[in-house]
């Protein structure tokens, strides 16, 4: 069984990736690898990833993040993040990666945040 | 090693499926010595960490080599040593992920989990001639809740591991 699921949606130009399950070495990261690099392949730089059901993240699916991150920001446009578990919230904090990306708690505030 | 310490050791292919089954392995141990669910969690990954390393780096993802899992169980301490068969590294030498100039990097952040997670870590020569990462966590006191974990952050002194 695939240790991630995506999907991905739009509202108002935003595409947001729902994701569940692990974020780590093996397909769960190569699986969020081709869901934000096919998105930039159709154009779509304004990303938001809903980890509210994401229980689990190691160094691999950081990575990962990170990479997305920066791909898309070099298209020009901006990968933000959504509804972080606890564990998820507490690797960010640790690793800096709050620093970094820009988090939200609600859809609305997310969507808020591309038309500053 | 002391006469009362638990050993268990097991030789794991150079594949990403023993990063899991090794992870897998070291929680089902951590349960019953009596850690609780957070502390699990902390060992796990960083017994994943470590396997990640060795068949990443270590072994650089080469089949013909073995990564070996090893885990003692002292009367204070569960400690877990993750050897590969690489050239072996020294801790000095890897770069501080929390530096600005590497917040952005997409790998390393490997082993400051481990040394965020764990009580006690080092890495040192590996035995079978690659690096052998020694981590440890005290054991939950009988008869607590057996939260014995702070959930720190690593100090750049992480205190070195002594064997049983």
């Amino acid at each position: 069984m695939p240790s991630l699921f995506a999907t991905t949606r739009e509202f108002s130009g935003i595409t947001f990736v729902d994701l569940s399950g692990r974020i780590s070495l093996g397909d769960g990261s190569a699986l969020l690898r081709k869901t934000v690099r096919d998105l930039l392949d159709e154009g779509r730089v304004k990303i938001v990833l809903n980890l509210g059901d994401v229980n689990y993240i190691d160094s691999s699916g950081i990575g990962e993040l990170v990479s997305g991150f920066t791909a898309v920001r070099n298209r020009g446009g901006e990968l933000k993040l959504l509804n972080l578990t606890k564990k998820v919230n507490d690797l960010l904090q640790l690793t800096k990666l709050f620093t970094v990306f820009e988090v939200y708690n609600d859809e609305s505030s997310a969507v808020g945040s591309f038309n500053k | 090693m002391a006469p009362d310490t638990k050993h268990l050791e097991v030789t794991l292919d150079t594949h990403v499926e023993s990063v899991n089954l090794a992870e897998e392995m070291c929680v089902r141990v951590a349960e019953a010595v009596g850690f609780n669910e957070d502390e699990c969690y902390r060992i796990g990954m960083s017994v994943r960490e470590g396997v990640i390393n060795a068949f990443h780096y270590g072994n650089q993802e080469k089949p013909e080599k073995k990564i070996h899992l090893a885990i003692d169980l002292t009367d204070e301490r569960m400690v877990i040593h993750v050897m590969d068969e690489g050239k072996g590294f020294r801790l000095t030498d890897v770069p501080d992920p929390l530096a600005e100039e590497n917040l952005l990097s997409t790998s390393g952040r490997g082993i400051f989990l481990m040394k965020a997670f764990m009580d006690a870590f080092d890495v040192l020569p590996g035995r079978t001639g690659g690096a052998e990462i020694v981590m440890s966590k005290r054991l939950p006191l009988l008869g607590s809740p057996s939260n014995n974990g702070d959930g720190k952050a690593p100090s750049s002194g992480a205190t070195p591991h002594q064997e049983a």
